[in-house]
């Protein structure tokens, strides 16, 4: 692995890495994450993801966004790049500009399916799927080619590219093997899917010691009761243990707005710190992917307890 | 075998309006439901009603080929002297063939063809399995086919979407006005995948990385 974003040199040099996550929407207008992004970089999140057609809801470029973000903020970009709406014509041609435009990090996507979004209408790509388009920038940054063997020419791409993963799989065998895949690929660093239970983290980062690629673990510190339930029921596979939606259920209870927050941050910083501190433990794990937006109340602190 | 579902009786009346003496043509090939002489003669019957009702009588019969899509033996099975259109009951290779064979009437469909697939049951409902996409993967995927039972046609699957063995993308099926009428979840291929694999005691297929298809091969339209 050759280090080319501040992110993957920071994991090389053994730091323990956070990071953020971005959504531009269907707009032209980037202000509102680009206020976002700063929130995130004077928190000391060291790079954010800048999401690509999030639920196949279609928005803004996520290239021109990672890039105007990284340019007017100075918060590193993780270029998310799904294979859902492009080929790999088009998937290459996109590489090639991220690293024309400087970006140093691409995560590889397979993508929603474009049937579960808003423009149900649309004829799906998928040309490659998600270790598909890891191969095919490994091979383009490494060996100088596509992966019909065509040649790049002049200097090489200069990219990180790293592979979602899914600790809640079950059973968590299949994810192994497909992470085996990713690696074998040429995934550099793996971001996961929300994790609420520290044992599913504690179990999945054991099973994929051996693959040694620096994996961060995604959490979302929920700001109310219905972001819980959100979680807890209709993302797939995520599992929130009993405990924490009980407290969730008696901050529900809670009258006064400002107070309800209160209790609502505290407790998140107090569970999210003890998650992060025991994760942190496990040999695979290179950081944390806090997902939770707009919510800058939690993010500094829980960074802080944990130092 | 290959999925035909019947067009709606108002767009082939459509399609029928300006002749006055048609030939329905079966298919005894592989087209299922059966689209053979029996079928035919019931759509034929059915246009006749339709046609007579509204005050503009037609005079159409029915007949079968044993395949519509060899046009070798087309000339000497079929006789469309006289008649100023027919109507295929077979895929749309069958309605091509017809028109090719037959250039100087016009061949126009009386189905939609759906896709290539099986049935669990005589005459019970039926799945899509084979895309007939060129390079067949089956071999190393414990005889499902994620090119088409995969929504997404991945290589490297499951995907995230993937929930207790199930696809997030909903299998809708709709009336002949295309509305849904109900919403399945199929099963997610890759699931079975490992699962059959596992079975059979070949995981070391399912680990294996499979770079992107040779869509090349499956470019259309294509020759043999």
């Amino acid at each position: 692995m050759k280090p080319f974003s501040h992110l993957m040199k920071a994991i090389s040099e053994g730091k323990f890495v956070y990071t953020g996550e971005l959504e531009p929407h269907r707009s032209l207008d980037l202000s509102e994450v680009e206020s976002w992004a700063r929130t995130l970089k004077e928190a000391g999140i060291l790079a954010a993801n800048v999401t690509d057609n999030p639920r196949s809801d279609s928005a803004i470029s996520s290239l021109v966004a990672s890039y105007l973000i990284q340019r007017n903020t100075g918060l590193e970009t993780i270029y998310q790049l799904r294979t859902a709406d492009r080929n790999r014509l088009a998937l290459l041609s996109d590489v090639l500009g991220a690293a024309a435009l400087g970006l140093k990090n691409i995560l590889a996507l397979t993508g929603d399916h474009t049937r579960t979004g808003t423009t149900p209408s649309s004829k799906p790509v998928f040309d490659l799927d998600s270790t598909g388009l890891i191969a095919l920038i490994h091979r383009m940054v490494h060996e100088g080619k596509d992966l019909d063997g065509n040649e790049i020419k002049g200097p090489r791409p200069e990219i990180n590219v790293g592979g979602a993963a899914n600790p809640n799989m079950d059973p968590l065998e299949i994810e192994v093997l497909k992470l085996e895949r990713k690696a074998e690929a040429g995934a550099e660093f793996f971001q996961t899917q929300v994790v609420f239970d520290v044992e599913v983290a504690r179990r999945f980062l054991r099973e994929i010691e051996h693959l040694k690629v620096p994996t961060l673990i995604g959490i979302f510190p929920p700001r109310s009761y219905g972001q819980a339930e959100f979680f807890d029921k209709y993302v797939p596979g995520v599992r929130v243990p009993r405990p924490f939606m009980e407290a969730f259920a008696r901050f529900k209870e809670i009258g006064d707005k400002q107070k309800r927050s209160e209790k609502i941050n505290e407790y998140n910083v107090e569970y999210f710190s003890s998650f992060i501190r025991e994760v942190k433990r496990e040999k695979a794990c290179a950081g944390i992917h806090i997902m939770a937006v707009g919510y800058p109340e939690v993010i500094r602190p829980l960074m802080e307890s944990v130092k | 075998m290959i999925i035909t579902k019947e067009k709606p009786l108002q767009e082939i009346l459509g399609f029928l309006k300006p002749y006055k003496k048609v030939l329905v043509v079966g298919c005894d090939g592989c087209v299922q439901p059966p689209r053979s002489l029996r079928e035919s003669e019931r759509m034929a019957s059915l246009i006749e009603l339709a046609r007579s009702s509204s005050g503009q009588p037609i005079q159409i019969s029915a007949t079968t080929v044993s395949r519509q899509c060899c046009a070798e033996g087309l000339q000497n099975q079929l006789n469309v002297e006289g008649y100023e259109a027919l109507l295929s009951m077979a895929c749309g290779v069958g309605v091509q063939v017809l028109n090719s064979v037959f250039p100087s009437i016009p061949t126009f469909p009386a189905q939609n063809t759906v896709f290539l697939g099986y049935e669990v049951k005589r005459e019970g409902e039926m799945f899509e399995n084979c895309r007939a996409c060129g390079e067949c993967m089956l071999g190393e995927t414990g005889g499902i086919c994620p090119v088409t039972r995969c929504a997404k046609g991945l290589m490297n699957g499951p995907c995230g979407g993937c929930v207790e063995g199930k696809c997030e993308v909903p299998a809708e099926i709709r009336n002949w006005k295309g509305e849904v009428v109900q919403t399945l979840k199929n099963d997610c291929a890759w699931y079975l995948i490992y699962q059959r694999l596992k079975e059979l005691n070949r995981l070391d297929l399912f680990r294996k990385l499979r770079l992107p298809k040779n869509w090349g091969i499956a470019g259309y339209p294509r020759r043999m």
